[in-house]
């Protein structure tokens, strides 16, 4: 008889931590005609539009970019503070209030024209994500409240509080009572990268970050401390790395890259405020983050494939009836499928051959 | 199964028979070979330097792991042992040497957890009291476990499996735990059981305890049996031989120097422990001088752990003065602040707390030497002096590895205890703190580590060993002094004392002690 | 006039502090056996989803309870199998699952959007119901409400009386103490966690087929991770968790009342809504502060993977 024995490898396998996010692509894939098949519909149509629609035309991969954009930016902050096993999960809300922010210097400067203005919208963004994050972070550290639960919690008051402001006080006079701000000015715009598309000085932005991030997490000591608190908490206390320096540093990362992300997204593809301002990037980039091993590089490529996911949604939408939610389907399959191969890294499995025992 | 046809059998036959048992884990061949047998009312050793394999054999036969091939008789039945339930069944205990106890629970529930189906909990009560006074093993059913001291913890599994009547108790390094006095007392509870009839398998590396109580050892070495003996009629030296297939190593020991400058002060250490189940320091009162070794001697859970934590700064104090270091107040400074001053210190730890088990041996060589061996520029990290340092202390300190890349958990113990002692003395520490610095360490390694720590000492360093090992304190201290209940006795000289005082010293009795210990503990049994 | 407010308010409060005690009371469970479950909230929104799509065909609310526990049994079986067999990082996995859950439920529950069920009529015990004040809120009341204090004196009982609660505390303190005297950790540690999921798959469907009664995308709002902080608020003991329910529930529908009551005051309608989820943090604060407090209390290997080594 032939069985399967799961055996933990002397070392982590390099090459399975890297093989392991591939291995989840094709898995959800896979699990994606499985279920456009269980949904009736033509399975490699549904993979088709899904999955190629978005890149058909070079306009369509600026979408990917532009969209690949906020994950990115949002992921590698993510990820410097899991690392550290600093779970920042409120993104979300730092991402909501970054683009408060940003809009609340956009509408302060409207008179102002020139490039300060959009300085001081990422200078705003990124303390706006920022302040949101320092209060999950202040809580743990003084008072040892989970970090989890209360970045979650400051995401629904975000949303309140976008939801008031545009509802109010920020609510543009002529936009026949929506809730959104004024359009922002030109100059409170950021500039377009390529001309006919979308794609915009962000997206430079992010690989800045990507770049920045990089070589914190690799190079620096800090990124190494963070490293050390998040694989053995007790080596980090030993070795005299303080951790609630590292509880602000992780919170306050993922706050002002998610903040940047916000201003962003107002100062971008949606040129004012509303209140559907953050439709699930901040949590998209967790799976982001994952997929792309905490690693700049990895997160690179996963935002992309997030984005594809997002885009294919809207696609499914259009093209098959089908719910945008669709997409977070696919995202979820998504993370499954990374944790549960995740398990080939520490361990293998051997086959072995067993003598059938009789009344064993 | 018939259980009554093998115990009407059980007289004539052996309890226990393994033959051929071999067990491979993914790395190493833990269990190669091996041939036992015991006979009812015989104390057998099973003597074995560490990783030689007797654990895992232990694990076997009380259903815990499963043997990869290899045949098993119980009372003369081959018999496949599923899990501990079934083992237990059978009348198979078993005392671990890490103790399998619920702290939150109370001692009652611990035991009624191990019994078969549900048993009344005032009967089980009753039950406990009497199996306890009949051996001589005073329990109180109603406490929590975290309240007991060690001593009591390994009375409530004893306790435990005596209420199952069985036919063969597993003792693991039973003793490592116990002052010398609860040891004789233990022996005696032993020896009574064994007298009833019972079989005791009897884990071990300590050669004269198995010499004073067993009726006959078998010797492991390498996952192999390498003899079978009477240890009566063996000398201690002959066994060692058997079990490390050479002569005990010895270290080269002189007299240290008595008049260096103090380089650890303790001045009143008073500190709440931050754990709940932990213990309080009171008082602690100390000096370490340059050139000389002070052990300090104790059952574990009697403080070392705090005492430790707080000298090495990873449990600040509140305040400077009561932790002096290298004539520094260094109460409040952090962990890398007292590197800074001089200080290094080896936990007790390897995996996950003296080295990261996922990172390479010349990352985790950043740990704790940046700044001494100037591995970080303008906050970036230079890898290459990062290897070259772990490249030299692999080589200087005859680290068995794959080189500087390899993760530290693929090391075993000794290696990765040999590399850690290294990256600390590489770094010419004025002070170094120790603790447990071979423990779970095989005899080579651990003479080799004891060899550098005397150096070290010979070259002025200032060392403080916390050990729960009397005979490697007696092997390399200058002065020792105990701790028990969180107050630490006073030193005195090597030469001054003995191994019978300090085990007295470690019930906390030692001259001038403010009061006799009103909990602990294993004073009640040495009483007996 | 004012005995009907206060009734009202009470009966209303026992209402939406009800889902809140199922789903706490389940994760309490979880975590007693050493399991951190963070998909609370997919797990509940699972639930409801199947709970008002099976009362929607079959007019059967109490099929809907059971579709929705079975969803959410459904949902921690995966999660186990990701945490307890694959020993993926619990922390991580119970996030996907919850972002797996709200997807999924959503994407299901598209058809259902702007339907609405039959209310269900609630339960009248004859004569305690006649207590002035209190009866009426307490003893007319939904049927689940009724099976949430039943769940909590049976959780309690459980726990703290019968030998598989033991057994359940004990692999939670120590998986590798109960693995060596014979237990099976990881079986034991399916099963809480399988009942954890099915008491959020009923919290959910409470919520779709009772409360609202109606589905909408997101109607969980944030319930599943008030019910995990709940958890840490009641220091994991059962009747803390039914007081710290009922105080969020009255903090939920106290918005709702001053909204409704005309009071001319001025605060803005987000900020009261925003008042649960403060609440959460408010409390989440003052008990965490006593870090010993949580120690004690919390069982020992929360959140820890274990593997037997075979």
């Amino acid at each position: 008889m032939l069985s399967f024995k799961l055996e933990a490898r002397p070392e982590a396998s390099r090459t399975m931590s890297y093989l392991s996010p591939l291995i989840a692509v094709v898995l959800t894939m896979l699990g994606g005609l499985l279920l456009f098949s269980a949904l009736g519909k033509d399975p490699l149509e549904g993979f088709q539009v899904f999955f190629l629609n978005p890149m058909r035309s070079w306009y369509g991969v600026s979408e990917l970019l532009l969209k690949a954009v906020p994950l990115m930016l949002i992921a590698v902050g993510l990820a410097i503070g899991f690392r550290a096993n600093v779970w920042n999960i409120g993104a979300e809300g730092q991402f909501i209030l970054g683009a408060c922010a940003a809009t609340g210097a956009a509408l302060l400067l409207e008179d102002v024209s020139g490039p300060q203005v959009l300085l001081a919208m990422i200078v705003a963004g990124a303390l706006g994500g920022a302040a949101w994050a320092a209060i999950p972070a202040f809580l743990r550290t003084r008072f040892n409240a989970n970090e989890i639960l209360v970045s979650l919690m400051l995401v629904y008051v975000a949303q309140l509080l976008v939801s008031w402001l545009v509802f109010g006080p920020w609510m543009d006079p002529d936009g026949f009572n929506f809730p959104q701000s004024k359009m922002f000015s030109d100059s409170a715009l950021l500039p377009m990268l390529v001309e006919g598309t979308r794609l915009n000085l962000a997206f430079v932005m992010a690989l800045g970050v990507l770049v920045v991030g990089y070589v914190f997490m690799h190079r620096s000591y800090l990124g190494f401390k963070m490293r050390v608190a998040g694989e053995a908490a007790d080596a980090a206390r030993y070795a005299g790395f303080s951790a609630k320096r590292m509880v602000w540093f992780g919170m306050l990362a993922g706050g002002v890259c998610a903040g940047l992300a916000g201003m962003a997204e107002v100062a971008g593809p949606m040129g004012q405020l509303t209140d559907k301002v953050a439709s699930g990037y901040g949590f998209a980039a967790i799976i982001v983050a994952f997929v792309g091993r905490l690693n700049p590089i990895g997160i690179f490529f996963a935002s992309l494939l997030m984005a594809l996911l997002f885009l294919g949604g809207e696609q499914a939408q259009l093209y098959m009836s089908l719910p945008a939610s669709i997409s977070k389907v696919f995202q979820g399959m998504l993370l499954f499928f990374l944790l549960g191969s995740d398990l080939f890294i520490n361990y293998r499995l051997r086959m072995r051959r067993t003598l059938a025992k009789a009344g064993a | 199964m018939k259980p009554e046809h093998a115990a009407a059998a059980s007289d004539a036959q052996p309890r226990l028979i393994l033959q051929g048992i071999r067990k491979v884990y993914p790395a190493v061949v833990a269990n190669d070979g091996i041939d036992l047998r015991v006979m009812p009312g015989e104390i057998h050793a099973v003597l074995g330097e560490n990783g030689a394999g007797k654990s895992t054999l232990m694990k076997i036969i009380y259903g815990v792991t499963r043997q990869t091939s290899g045949e098993m008789f119980w009372e003369g039945q081959p018999v496949t042992v599923e899990n501990p339930a079934h083992a237990r069944s059978l009348g198979i205990g078993m005392v671990f040497q890490h103790f399998s106890l619920f702290e939150t629970l109370t001692v009652l529930e611990n035991v009624a957890l191990a019994l078969p189906g549900n048993p009344d909990l005032a009967d089980l009560a009753r039950r406990i009291e009497s199996v306890s006074t009949r051996y001589g093993l005073p329990v109180d059913p109603r406490r929590h476990v975290h309240a007991l001291s060690v001593g009591e913890r390994q009375r409530v599994e004893i306790v435990r499996c005596l209420l199952q009547n069985p036919r063969l108790l597993i003792m693991d390094e039973p003793t490592s735990v116990l002052t010398p006095q609860a040891v004789r007392v233990l022996f005696e509870t032993l020896r009574r059981l064994a007298s009833e009839g019972c079989a005791i398998l009897y884990i071990s590396h300590k050669l004269d305890e198995i010499q004073e109580l067993c009726h006959s050892a078998t010797v492991l070495r390498g996952g192999k049996v390498t003899g079978a003996c009477i240890p009566s009629a063996e000398t201690p030296k002959s066994m060692a031989r058997l079990m490390i297939g050479k002569d005990l190593p010895a270290c080269v020991h002189t007299a240290g120097q008595a008049d260096g400058e103090v380089r650890l002060k303790l001045a009143g250490l008073s500190q709440a422990s931050p754990d709940p189940f932990g213990t309080a320091l009171k008082d602690l009162q100390l000096e370490v001088r340059s050139g000389e070794i002070v052990g300090i001697a104790g059952v574990s859970g009697n403080g070392q752990a705090e005492l430790l934590a707080a000298i090495s700064g990873e449990i600040p104090l509140s305040e400077a003065g009561p932790v002096q270091i290298c004539g520094n107040q260094a109460g409040r400074l952090s962990p890398d602040q007292r590197r800074q001053i001089g200080l290094c210190f080896v936990p007790e730890e390897r995996l996950g707390r003296g080295a990261v088990p996922s990172m390479a041996l010349s990352d985790n060589a950043i740990l704790t030497a940046a700044a001494a061996k100037g591995l970080v520029k303008h906050g970036l990290i230079d890898f290459r002096a990062a290897k070259a340092f772990a490249s030299e202390c692999i080589e200087r300190f005859n680290v068995k590895c794959g080189g500087p890349a390899a993760q530290a958990r693929s090391l075993s113990g000794g290696n990765l205890q040999k590399y850690i002692m290294g990256r600390e003395i590489m770094q010419a520490p004025k002070l170094l703190v120790a603790a447990q610095p071979t423990w779970g360490v095989d005899v080579g390694a651990a003479a080799f580590i004891r060899q550098q720590i005397i150096d070290l000492r010979n070259a002025g360093c200032a060392v403080l060993v916390v050990s729960e090992e009397l005979d490697e304190l007696f092997e390399i201290c200058d002065r020792i002094a105990v701790i028990a209940d969180g107050r630490l006795s006073p030193t005195r000289p090597l030469a001054e004392t003995s191994v019978e005082d300090i085990g007295v010293w470690m019930s906390g009795m030692w001259p001038g002690a403010e009061s006799a210990p009103a909990a602990p503990s294993d004073q009640s049994t040495s009483d007996l | 006039m004012e005995q009907s407010l206060f009734t009202s308010m009470l009966f209303a409060t026992l209402v939406a502090g009800t889902p809140l005690i199922i789903v706490a009371l389940g994760e309490l469970i979880t975590e007693k056996s050493g399991v951190l479950n963070l998909g609370a909230e997919g797990t509940m929104a699972m639930g409801a989803v199947a709970g008002f799509a099976a009362t929607h065909y079959t007019g059967n609310p109490y099929l809907g309870v059971l579709a929705g526990m079975t969803a959410g049994a459904l949902m921690s079986l995966l999660f186990g199998l990701l945490t307890l067999t694959l020993m993926a990082n619990q922390v991580a996995s119970g996030l996907a699952l919850t972002i797996f859950g709200v997807g999924l439920s959503a994407f299901i529950g598209k058809p259902f959007e702007s339907l609405t069920l039959q209310a269900v009529p609630a339960i009248r015990i004859p004569l305690l119901a006649d207590i002035p004040y209190i009866g009426p809120a307490l003893f007319n009341q939904q049927s689940l409400v009724y099976f949430s204090w039943a769940l909590l004196g049976g959780v309690i009982w459980f726990l703290y009386k019968s030998r598989a609660g033991l057994i359940l505390r004990a692999v939670g303190e120590s998986p590798s103490s109960a693995h060596s005297i014979g237990y099976s950790v990881i079986g034991i540690r399916y099963l809480a966690t399988t009942f954890g999921g099915a008491m959020s798959g009923i919290g959910g469907a409470f919520l779709s087929v009772f409360y609202t009664p109606l589905w909408v995308e997101g109607m969980v709002s944030g319930r599943g991770w008030i019910a995990l902080a709940l958890v840490v608020f009641a220091t994991w003991r059962p009747l803390r968790v039914m007081a710290g329910a009922y105080l969020f529930g009255g903090v939920m529908i106290s918005q709702l009342f001053i909204q409704g009551s005309g009071l001319q005051i001025e605060v803005p309608s987000q900020l009261l809504s925003a008042l649960p989820y403060l609440a959460t943090i408010i409390v989440l604060v003052l008990i965490s502060r006593n870090q010993q407090t949580i120690r004690l209390n919390s069982p020992m290997s929360l959140g820890q993977p274990y593997r037997p080594d075979a």
